[in-house]
């Protein structure tokens, strides 16, 4: 009999996803709210499925799908991203007018993907993860149809988007056509077998494949539509973008290069090194001349995808660790931040100029230091939880003997910190211009709230993060 | 009091619980900012008490960590919160509680907007500094370490002078830019040891190749912080723009970060290197001690003038500390004290005529003695405290460092002495030019003498000041045992380096060239 069981929770989300597309067609724009929280609901659901989901890895579906704690680590991630990505947008969307019952779907397709991309075992069911993921996102960054950046964003993406999948089905083909399976146990076991003859093909392969990777979690130097698509998108979509698909991205990215490439570690390291260096310096000094805060946190985003990658460059058990605990709090700090972009609206409408921000301190002052605590952390100020991201990914820098990378690694954060610490200025130095519009709108209001908290009081018991993230990497390299 | 209280948690963790209570101050903004004070003020005298009994209880006689806490914090990692206090850390942690009551009562006028952030500011910031002295784990340390940028940085921008914004920046940048080499080094450690514990690293033998790195990345960061010239350029921004109180912070405590920090890491952990790397550390510490000496007689700016003093009394300690011997080290760490209350107690006394004038230039002022006498005489004991008079606590350190450096170094101890004159002549003259001749401008005329408020803030600085001068024993009782095992280590290792197959000490420049 077909065993299904490990694939239940996309299996039931794909299916809430098309009843609630149905809910959204019968009864129209009225119902978005409504679907909104049934999506929330939904996510919630999920979560617990894929925690009852049996941790050890298994392989179902004619071994194109695995389940095992990493998944199960990055799946809890992917769905809460998503959460407060529909959080975010209940009221932004009401308010803009955009409230259409098609973006808490989309979005639900969009995770169905990432969980897909998280937990594929094979190149095939790798690229149909990511292309569901994909073609969601290109349309829900020109879900604001009438506006021209909006769409521009949409259109852009998709045509990057769809060059990048190219790429990566291109390099998959290499490596099928050298290697003669798609499957990542098969290629990892080829690729122990025949450690001193491995076809240049697969080599090419593999190098296609993380151009292709490193694009869609937006590493330098494949990262020019972040920036623009960031900017142009509506604010909670960017707010998505950037936590829930960089998970998915970041945990395939991990799977790929670590599962069935192993063995050829020594290859694909300098390859991540590489964009490892350039994301970090591209993060670090594109983003001080940034004047939008939507494109100074799309800068942003590049490096720390950049620091991410350093303990994928590590190549072992401590570095994947390091990547996981790095996400994680990558996607609490990010989501505390768009929470307060999000607030920034001035008599109606929003702004996103960084100087809007000025003497926020004075008129908002626990959401001037929701976005200070945010900033300090983004920065890896101790005792702040972004601190101890970059202390494990560093950690594992230094085991691994890459020290270059983990001194670069540092002196770019100094530089990055001066933006970040070019926000605090703003907001606590300067004079206040005009205030925010108040109140906020409780959804949104517990995002902040949460994250925020998280951000800060993360060194007071960092255990369960620090443990879950330590078992998923050592699943990762048990099987 | 016995090991069932945990007092250092107490005194460290204290401030916050304060700054927990004046974020929950509610009311309009004159009642808010009177609570505030009180309750910071308060909170600040308790944790004051509280490290009082810390002194109490203090065993002079052993070297060992008392007052040991010890929790598991990342379970997994062999990191841990753990926390006690030797003979060197325990009179920083005392330094640090007694001056920030004093801090709070003189910001009580001065600052006048946002005083509840204000005072929130300080408590996280005393909070920091206990924790960062009494901390015996690395990445522990680290934390507060660095978790003072924050409070800092915002005291200095927000409250700060003109040029606030750029001092800020520069001081956290400069100080950010130093530690996170450290960290790196921490990291290495971490991965040749397989711990974070500093009781445990402080009986570890590096390779001596490694040493020699990690020292570097350890002096990046604590000559920053001290600092040392020539990355010294941000203490004096750092000093003229921030608010007075924020000066005294500066440079009571926040400098002896880094004293310490040689303390702690690089003379016991890394001896070899240290020994290696002392001459570079005499020539850096006597260029700061004259070249910065002679920039300050050339200041017109009060607290710069304070601030490049500061510089050159670091000099001493660097100078101090690594002579490795006795005298130097105790010498060394007596100054830090005197300077911490010294320099404290200075910016205080621009302060207070600040508050008044609402400037610090020295051509503004002149016989101030016709109008403050009782300014005049406070001001005065700590300008010749700060010049090292016989009597007063900064004679005691600079003797003992000059003293220590003369047997290691005759040359040094020569040239270092020179600035004890600089010194003299600098700090004489400032004296004059504010507190002497004919009082000509017509706006100092009616200048009010010290209040209540600010005496009771100097008081103290002055008993202490007279007391380290005259009977320091209790000083260097509290720090004996621990500098002689610090030197009893040191001295072991490098008489092992040199022994014939103990290996060169000199370094091979590869830092796993042993592993």
């Amino acid at each position: 009999m077909l065993n299904f069981l490990p694939a239940v929770p996309e299996i039931v989300l794909a299916c809430l996803a098309m009843a609630l597309l149905m809910l959204g067609v019968f009864r129209g724009d009225g119902a978005t709210r409504t679907i909104s929280w049934l999506a929330l609901l939904g996510l919630g659901v999920v979560a617990v499925l894929v925690l009852s989901v049996n941790g050890t890895r298994t392989l179902v579906l004619n071994d194109m799908f695995v389940t095992d704690a990493f998944a199960a680590f990055m799946k809890m991630l992917v769905l809460l991203g998503s959460a407060a990505g529909i959080a975010m947008s209940l009221d932004y969307n009401q308010r803009e007018g955009i409230a259409r019952p098609e973006y808490p779907v989309l979005v639900l397709f969009a995770t169905v993907g990432m969980m897909m991309m998280v937990s594929a075992n094979d190149l095939i069911a790798l690229y149909v993860g990511l292309e569901l993921q994909s073609l969601s996102l290109y349309v829900v960054a020109s879900f604001r149809r009438d506006s021209l950046r909006s769409t521009e964003a949409g259109l852009k993406y998709f045509v990057l988007g769809a060059l990048s999948s190219g790429m990566l089905l291109y390099g998959a083909s290499l490596i099928y056509g050298f290697a003669g399976t798609t499957k990542f146990a098969a290629l990892a076991n080829i690729m122990v077998e025949n450690a001193d003859g491995i076809p240049l093909g697969v080599i090419f392969g593999i190098v296609f494949l993380a151009a292709g990777l490193a694009f869609k979690v937006s590493a330098a130097p494949f990262h020019m539509w972040t920036p623009d698509v960031y900017e142009g998108a509506p604010t909670p979509v960017t707010a998505f973008f950037s936590i829930a698909p960089k998970m998915a991205a970041i945990a395939l990215f991990v799977r790929v290069l670590v599962e069935p490439f192993g063995p050829l570690v020594a290859e694909w390291r300098q390859i991540v090194i590489f964009i490892a260096i350039l994301s970090m310096l591209v993060g670090a000094f594109a983003a001080i001349w940034q004047t939008n805060i939507k494109r100074l946190m799309a800068y942003s985003s590049i490096g720390h995808v950049g620091y991410a990658l350093i303990g994928l460059a590590a190549g072992d058990e401590t570095g994947i660790r390091g990547v996981l605990i790095y996400m994680a709090i990558y996607l609490f700090m990010n989501a505390a931040t768009f929470g307060v972009i999000l607030c920034m609206r001035q008599q109606g409408r929003m702004v996103e100029r960084i100087t809007d921000l000025s003497g926020l301190a004075r008129t908002q002052p626990m959401l001037a230091a929701a976005l200070a605590i945010a900033m300090f952390s983004m920065a890896g100020i101790p005792p702040l939880a972004g601190f101890f991201g970059k202390l494990y990914v560093f950690l594992a820098a230094v085991t691994a003997g890459l020290y270059t990378l983990a001194v670069i690694g540092v002196l770019t954060s100094v530089v990055a910190a001066f933006y970040y610490l070019r926000i605090v200025k703003l907001m606590y130095f300067d004079e206040p211009v005009e205030a925010f519009d108040w109140p906020i709108g409780r959804p949104l209001a517990v995002v902040l709230a949460g994250s925020t908290l998280f951000t800060l009081l993360f060194f007071v018991y960092p255990t369960p993060l620090v443990a879950g993230a330590g078992a998923a990497a050592a699943a990762l390299f048990a099987g | 009091m016995n090991a069932s209280w945990p007092l250092l948690s107490l005194v460290t963790f204290l401030p916050l619980v304060g700054a927990g209570f004046i974020l929950l101050v509610r009311g309009d903004a004159e009642v808010v900012a009177r609570n505030a004070r009180a309750v910071a003020l308060w909170t600040s005298l308790i944790t004051f008490a509280l490290s009082l009994l810390l002194w109490i209880n203090f065993d002079t006689t052993t070297a060992q960590f008392q007052f040991v806490e010890k929790h598991d914090w990342i379970s997994g990692f062999g990191i841990s919160y753990h926390v006690g206090v030797d003979g060197i850390s325990m009179l920083f942690v005392l330094l640090s509680t007694f001056l920030t009551p004093l801090c709070i009562l003189a910001s009580w006028e001065a600052i006048e907007t946002r005083v509840k952030e204000y005072m929130i500011a300080f408590l996280v910031l005393e909070t920091m500094m206990v924790g960062m002295f009494c901390a015996l784990d690395m990445v522990l340390f680290y934390v507060f370490f660095e978790g003072v940028l924050i409070p800092m940085f915002l005291i200095i921008g927000v409250w700060g002078g003109p040029r606030r914004v750029y001092s800020a920046f520069k001081f956290f940048l400069y100080t950010l830019a130093g530690s996170v080499l450290m960290l790196v080094a921490l990291l290495a450690m971490y991965f040749e040891a397989e711990t974070t514990d500093i009781p445990t690293l402080l009986g570890y033998d590096f390779p001596v190749a490694m040493q020699t790195w990690l020292w570097l990345a350890f002096f990046a960061s604590f000559a920053v912080k001290i600092p040392m010239w020539p990355v010294h350029t941000w203490l004096p921004d750092a000093h003229v723009e921030a608010p007075t109180a924020g000066s005294v912070i500066l440079a009571g405590v926040l400098l002896k970060m880094g004293g310490y920090g040689f303390l702690r890491f690089s003379l016991p952990m890394f001896p070899e290197a240290s020994a290696f790397f002392t001459p570079l550390v005499y020539v850096l510490s006597i260029v700061a001690i004259i070249y910065t000496s002679l920039v300050a007689l050339a200041q017109e700016d009060m607290k710069k003038l304070i601030a490049y003093s500061s510089v050159a009394h670091m000099g001493y300690v660097t100078l101090g500390i690594f002579t490795g011997i006795t005298q130097g080290v105790q010498g060394a760490v007596i100054q830090m004290l005197s300077h911490g209350v010294v320099s404290g107690a200075l910016f205080l006394c621009v302060g207070v005529v600040y508050d008044r004038m609402h400037t610090r230039e020295i051509v503004r002022y002149g016989g101030l003695v016709r109008r403050m006498p009782l300014y005049a005489a406070v001001f005065m004991v700590f300008m010749l405290a700060s010049v090292g008079l016989p009597g007063t606590s900064g004679f005691v350190g600079e003797f003992l460092v000059l003293a220590g450096a003369f047997q290691s170094n005759t040359w040094a101890a020569v040239f270092a002495a020179t600035g004890v004159i600089l010194g003299a002549t600098y700090m004489l003259w400032l004296y004059r030019r504010v507190i002497f001749g004919e009082l000509t401008r017509a706006d100092l005329r009616d200048i009010l003498d010290l209040n209540r408020r600010e005496l009771a803030t100097f008081l103290p600085l002055i008993a202490v000041v007279l007391w380290m001068g005259i009977y320091p024993k209790p000083f260097l009782d509290v720090t004996a045992a621990s500098v002689d095992n610090l030197l009893v280590r040191y001295q072991t290792a490098l008489a092992a380096a040199d022994a014939p197959d103990g290996g060169d000490t000199a370094p091979s420049g590869r830092l796993l060239a042993t592993r």
